[in-house]
């Protein structure tokens, strides 16, 4: 163990000067969240089972369609926020970088086919 | 990956039974943990019996009468007996208390006493709070100023002086900080509920001048934004006081500040 003094222990490396910024950001997604899930669930409800040509035409409207389309890509932007903060809370060392990179890919990449499908289907 | 098991030293283990005292009508079982450096065992959970007939009516009483009685080389803190000093901080049925204000009759069959949890035991219910005291001086818990000192006092409104109230009554006993999840998975980095409240104390302080410096200590992933608003703390303090809701206003200032 080296022969660090109580304080320089705490101090580490000192202050990152970040940190506001995701929890701005989560705050906002969440808020989003809440109005956009109950939209997304009653335009995406109305549709659900119908047959491929009437879903089709209900998404090339522009409101389902943008409903969908935030609704999925905030969804997985706040994802990957909120996994990030899961996995700093619970992994430590060089895994908890790796898990960092890959699951923010991973949100990202989801929040991208999302946009790829929904866009597909509406134009 | 946080360390879910104890380790093998670790592992609690069956103590001794201490004898009845005789004659006694209201016999309490405590069962007490029991941790020493210098015998090399793992702990273990020694079982004792008060009469209430000829004890006080705290936790701290009773532990008391145990080390004079029973057991002198029980070891634990104590010092003021009503809930000043925070000394006797421990984990008394699962929740952390002082025991010197917490009535032995609010815990109904057995009563378990443990050493505040997630710290490094220095001896049976002794934690080592080294770190949890490098924490708390680590936010400059102290009046800063770069205005020549008035020749009487910094001057407070009445207004300013209530900001205040909630926080100044810390009594630093550790109770939140190691109630806290966030703590025990990250306590190397995070500052933890008492620090924070603290370092909130004097964020608040009309009269401090470090305010901009104090929050940019704090802005940090792991510092401050570890707490996730679990309210342990809150639930938790002795003194009734609510560490989450300080963070809370920590965290506000600092989106107030850039937005």
């Amino acid at each position: 163990m080296p022969f660090l003094t109580d304080r320089k222990r705490v101090m580490g490396l000192g202050a990152a000067g970040t940190g506001t910024d995701h929890h701005w950001h989560q705050t906002l997604l969440s808020a989003g969240l809440v109005v956009l899930v109950p939209l997304f669930l009653l335009t995406f409800g109305r549709i659900l089972g119908a047959p491929w040509e009437a879903i089709v035409l209900y998404y090339s409207q522009p409101f389902p369609a943008l409903v969908a389309v935030l609704t999925l890509t905030v969804g997985w932007i706040h994802f990957a926020k909120g996994v990030q903060v899961l996995i700093e809370d619970y992994v430590q060392g060089f895994a908890r970088k790796a898990l960092i990179v890959v699951t923010t890919c991973l949100g990202y990449a989801a929040a991208l086919a999302s946009v790829y499908a929904l866009a597909r289907l509406a134009l | 990956m946080v360390q879910l098991t104890l380790p093998k030293n670790s592992r609690i283990t069956t103590g001794k039974t201490w004898p009845k005292p005789e004659g006694a009508n209201r016999l309490k079982t405590f069962k007490i943990y029991r941790w020493s450096p210098e015998d090399g065992n793992n702990p273990r959970v020694d079982t004792y019996f008060v009469d209430l007939d000829t004890c006080g009516p705290m936790m701290l009483d009773a532990i008391i009468k145990i080390k004079n009685e029973i057991d002198p080389t029980l070891t634990f803190r104590r010092s003021c007996r009503e809930g000043i000093c925070g000394s006797c901080a421990m984990n008394i049925d699962g929740i952390n208390v002082l025991a010197c204000t917490y009535g032995i009759e609010e815990v109904s069959g057995d009563v378990r006493i443990y050493p505040l949890p997630h710290m490094p035991v220095v001896k049976d219910l002794i934690p080592d709070l080294t770190h949890f005291y490098a924490q708390h001086a680590s936010v400059m818990p102290w009046l800063e100023t770069t205005t020549t000192e008035p020749a009487k006092e910094w001057k407070q409104s009445i207004e300013d002086r209530k900001k205040l109230d909630g926080l100044y009554e810390c009594i630093m006993c550790a109770s939140c900080s190691t109630a806290c999840p966030s703590y025990w998975w990250n306590g190397d980095r995070f500052l933890g509920p008492a620090a924070l409240l603290h370092a909130y104390r004097w964020i608040i302080d009309s009269r401090d001048e470090a305010t901009g410096e104090r929050l940019d200590q704090l802005e940090d992933p792991f510092k401050l934004y570890r707490c996730h608003t679990i309210m342990n703390c809150a639930k938790t303090c002795p003194k009734g006081l609510n560490p989450a809701k300080a963070i809370q206003s920590i965290k506000k200032m600092m989106v107030d500040r850039r937005i």
